[in-house]
């Protein structure tokens, strides 16, 4: 037998599965069927009279148009796509950008499916769901030491959501002091997330955004400029997505209380900064964590997610209800806050994904209070190696502060492999496909020129990260060897390039089936 | 049979691969120095992406190496409109391409670089242009990203699969002063592309909304704010004509109007016009910043100099930008360079530019 060469890191031979697969519309064959369902018995029929209790508006005049399928074809359908997908659990995750998502331990997953929590109903009685509502309560408790902030819901259902929420106690503190039409401006930064952006705008903030000065922090000067008597309140990440730690943040929350607003902190990744830094100490009233993204519970494709948002104690009277409290025998919910003519009331229905939560006490608990500050020393330590390594590359360079230790991620930029080669960013980021690994350039518009963004999180392992910057390494020497076939890329990926140039033209877009059936059909 | 221009610039690009940096005025020193041309190969490149539709094409074209040879070399059927001189000027390009367009073609493809497209904005061209990137100073994002992209746009526009337009700045720099290393940018007008962001230039860094609709959002916001019973002075460029398509109203798009109450009050004004106005009643300025290097004031809207500068302030000034245009600066301040030194302070420091419906972003102004 041949000994097997595993000398190159790099996986060459990788090809993804392509299956062509149709939408599941187009797979529907008229009278098929998944399940046969028993036509229910006299009594009950007779009983429950069919759909003869139902006002005639809320009766359907025509079947519903779903896909006529069976079992074994419906099956196929979703395993060949999900082979279709470049998943947290075949790929090395460090190229989602300020996205990367770190190792959920399966256990938890098992935990998360016992029927004790699967089988549980968000509208039993109290009395019934003591044990979700303790974990819930608990961890509510872990993340006011973790943040220092007062209290904290678990009800947004995902980042954006939170922001949301962090928008909506914003706008109820001003309310309860009769200010809320004055205070409608909120100031964020090029470099926060755009929901930081996007989420107090749908609440109906004007958004003010600052850009960085020549060092990457957000620039003061215009801070101050943009700080009137209409501001409600600042909304920023720290570190932003350039990976550099705003250390004057104090200065800013500060100049913000002065003038009568508020400072949101978006901690939606907190890799970098468990047991290190706390949002209340560097001036925040209010602050978020995603736990698909800190606290190890997946992300699961968009949901579902929670994303946790806490508040000084000020603040905490506008949280949306119910509350879960401990009377010192037992759990229970309080819904005071739905009373209060200010509060947001609800931002989704119940206490959030309760399985999510109860993944992040299993992951809490696992790793107790020293094992989140290992976390964090790990993360940035495995970033800062990835940093080393890629700087060492004469084409590759991160703008600002040139030798300054960056915390869990890194803006770079590939501007003079561009220059030489006419390789860009987004062409690497469809090279890398070719060997099963996610890149991720930038939000848009790009700021920072042939932006590329690589955040490792404390999972991987050393050669993990080895083998990712040899896969980097071995595509950025093609841009020089042979760049026309580089351009050209994907050529081992679910598909080739497509022709992305109509995606802005709202004539052709079609983002839904009926939509497609309606322009195309 | 459908046609279409082509029009090309055969000295294009020379002065680049003999250290001269362009061509304008530089061809015979060019020449001299062994430059060979690289327009017709260009435009060639260009032309065999379209090869699949030329048995319904017609090819307008001036005689020689200004199209005809192109065209003819890449198959395709050919109707000369125009005799250039024998060695061939800025003034052929300028007649070449409205004889193209007087002959009925319904998209001109043009290779050269930016000061190509500055003469075909001199002949005043309204069709759909698709720039074959040939010159030496290629800024305008009239171009393609490379020949046989200006090929392909080109065949997507014919297709119908690229049929929304939209206009783009022709913008050059002053050859004589970039050879003594000084570069100034200045807007010489517009030219209407079909709108595909990935296959022209400065495509790259596109937002995920199109221009169009970053355009309508600012224009929105603007709308929202103009208070009745005040003149409105309207500044030159795409972003602010928006806001004039927007309001319905007719736009001068080099130049400034004025508007008042939703109404047209004048149009096309000149400094001793606008100083007038100013006295009148209050009057707010509405500008966006104009080229690569993001000038405010003092670059294609010298009307409004630094006696309205004064009169009006800061406080009435309202600058309207896209996102990609203000990050194109890098963290560069947008500059104002009335020629008044007291005027451009007035206008310095930090101030808002309306981005989008309910978005601002801080900027700095400052004339250096």
């Amino acid at each position: 037998m041949k000994k097997i060469d595993r000398s190159n890191p790099v996986r060459t031979g990788f090809h993804q599965a392509k299956w062509d697969e149709p939408v599941i519309f187009e797979l529907s064959q008229k009278g098929e069927r998944g399940v046969l369902v028993n036509k229910a018995e006299k009594a009950v029929c007779e009983a429950t009279e069919g759909t003869a209790v139902l006002p005639d508006f809320l009766k359907r005049k025509e079947a519903p148009a779903l896909p006529e399928i069976s079992q074994p074809r419906v099956l196929r359908h979703y395993a060949r796509l999900a082979q279709e997908t470049l998943g947290a659990d075949v790929n090395i995750e460090i190229g989602q950008g300020t996205c990367t998502v770190k190792y959920s331990p399966k256990v938890n997953e098992q935990l998360a499916n016992l029927p004790q929590m699967r089988d549980m109903h968000p509208l039993q009685d109290a009395s019934t769901a003591q044990g979700i509502m303790e974990i819930i309560y608990k961890t509510n408790q872990y993340f006011c030491e973790i943040s220092g902030m007062d209290a904290f819901t678990m009800q947004p259902g995902g980042g954006s959501q939170a922001i949301l929420g962090m928008a909506s106690l914003v706008y109820s503190y001003f309310k309860s002091r009769g200010e809320e039409k004055q205070r409608n401006e909120i100031i964020t930064t090029i470099y926060s997330h755009p929901s930081d952006a996007a989420a107090p705008h749908l609440k109906g903030f004007k958004i003010i955004y600052l850009h960085p000065d020549k060092d990457g922090y957000p620039d003061f000067e215009a801070f101050k400029a943009a700080v009137n008597e209409h501001t409600a309140a600042f909304f920023v990440a720290n570190p932003e997505d350039t990976g550099v730690y705003n250390k004057n943040v104090l200065k800013f929350t500060s100049y913000m209380h002065e003038h009568g607003g508020l400072c949101a902190y978006d901690q939606a990744n907190a890799n970098g900064l468990l047991g290190v830094t706390r949002a209340r100490e560097a001036g925040f009233d209010t602050c978020f964590f995603n736990l698909h993204k800190t606290f190890s519970a997946p992300h699961g494709c968009g949901g579902p997610a929670c994303g946790a948002v806490g508040c000084a104690d000020f603040l905490e009277p506008f949280l949306p209800a119910p509350i879960i409290r401990f009377d010192g025998e037992k759990y229970y919910y309080d819904y005071e806050n739905a009373k209060n003519p200010y509060g947001m009331h609800k931002i989704r229905e119940f206490n959030g994904a309760a399985q999510v939560v109860l993944k992040t006490y299993a992951w809490i608990r696992a790793l107790g209070a020293e094992g989140l500050y290992q976390v964090a020393k790990t993360a940035v330590l495995n970033n800062n190696y990835l940093f080393q390594k890629l700087m060492e590359l004469p084409f590759v360079d991160a703008p600002y502060i040139p030798g300054k230790q960056r915390i869990e991620q890194c803006r770079y930029t590939l501007e003079k492999l561009l220059e030489e080669t006419g390789v860009g960013t987004a062409d690497i980021q469809r090279r890398m496909m070719d060997f099963g690994m996610h890149y991720w350039t930038s939000h848009h518009p790009y700021y920072v020129p042939e932006p590329m963004t690589l955040e490792p999180t404390e999972t991987p392992s050393k050669a993990d990260l080895d083998e990712y910057i040899e896969t980097l390494k071995y595509v950025f020497k093609e841009a020089y060897d042979d760049p026309e076939y580089l351009k050209a890329a994907p050529h081992s990926s679910v598909c080739h390039q497509l022709d992305e140039s109509n995606m802005d033209d709202p004539e052709q877009w079609a983002v839904t089936w009926r939509a497609y059936r309606k322009k195309y059909q | 049979m459908r046609k279409i221009g082509l029009l090309v610039n055969p000295i294009a690009g020379m002065g680049g691969s003999v250290g001269l940096k362009g061509t304008d005025g530089l061809a015979e020193e060019a020449a001299r120095r062994g430059a060979l041309p690289r327009a017709p190969l260009r435009a060639e490149a260009a032309l065999q992406t379209l090869r699949p539709l030329r048995e319904d094409l017609s090819v307008l074209c001036a005689a020689g190496a200004m199209g005809e040879s192109e065209a003819l070399a890449q198959g395709f059927s050919v109707q000369t409109v125009y005799a250039p001189e024998p060695s061939t000027t800025s003034r052929d390009t300028f007649e070449a391409a409205k004889a193209i367009e007087a002959a009925g073609a319904e998209l001109l493809l043009f290779a050269g670089g930016d000061g190509t497209a500055r003469d075909l904005v001199s002949a005043g061209v309204t069709i759909p242009c698709v720039g074959i990137p040939a010159g030496v100073k290629i800024h305008s994002p009239v171009y393609a990203v490379r020949p046989e992209a200006a090929g392909e746009l080109a065949c997507r526009f014919l297709k119908g699969e690229r049929r929304r337009t939209k206009q783009v700045e022709v913008v050059d720099i002053d050859e004589a002063a970039w050879r003594a290393d000084q570069v100034s940018t200045c807007l010489y007008g517009y030219l209407t592309v079909p709108d595909d962001r990935s296959l022209l230039q400065h495509g790259k860094a596109a937002s995920p909304a199109s221009e169009a609709a970053q355009h309508n959002s600012i224009a929105s916001e603007m709308a929202k704010r103009l208070k009745p019973g005040c003149y409105y002075l309207i500044g030159p460029g795409t972003t602010t004509k928006a806001l004039m398509d927007g309001l319905g109203l007719e736009d001068t798009l080099l130049g400034v109007d004025l508007i008042a109450d939703g109404k047209l009050v004048q149009k096309d004004l000149c400094e001793a016009d606008i100083l007038r106005r100013v006295r009148e009643k209050e009057t707010y300025l509405v500008l966006t910043p104009t080229g690569g290097q993001g000038f405010l004031l003092g670059r294609g809207n010298q009307q409004i100099g630094p006696a309205v500068v004064k009169a009006i302030g800061k406080d009435r000034l309202f600058v309207l930008a896209t996102k990609e245009k203000l990050f194109n600066l890098q963290g560069r301040p947008l500059l104002v360079d009335t020629g008044d030194p007291e005027a451009d302070a007035a206008v310095s420091g930090y101030m808002r530019a309306i981005v989008g419906l309910g978005e601002e972003q801080m900027i700095r102004v400052s004339a250096d």
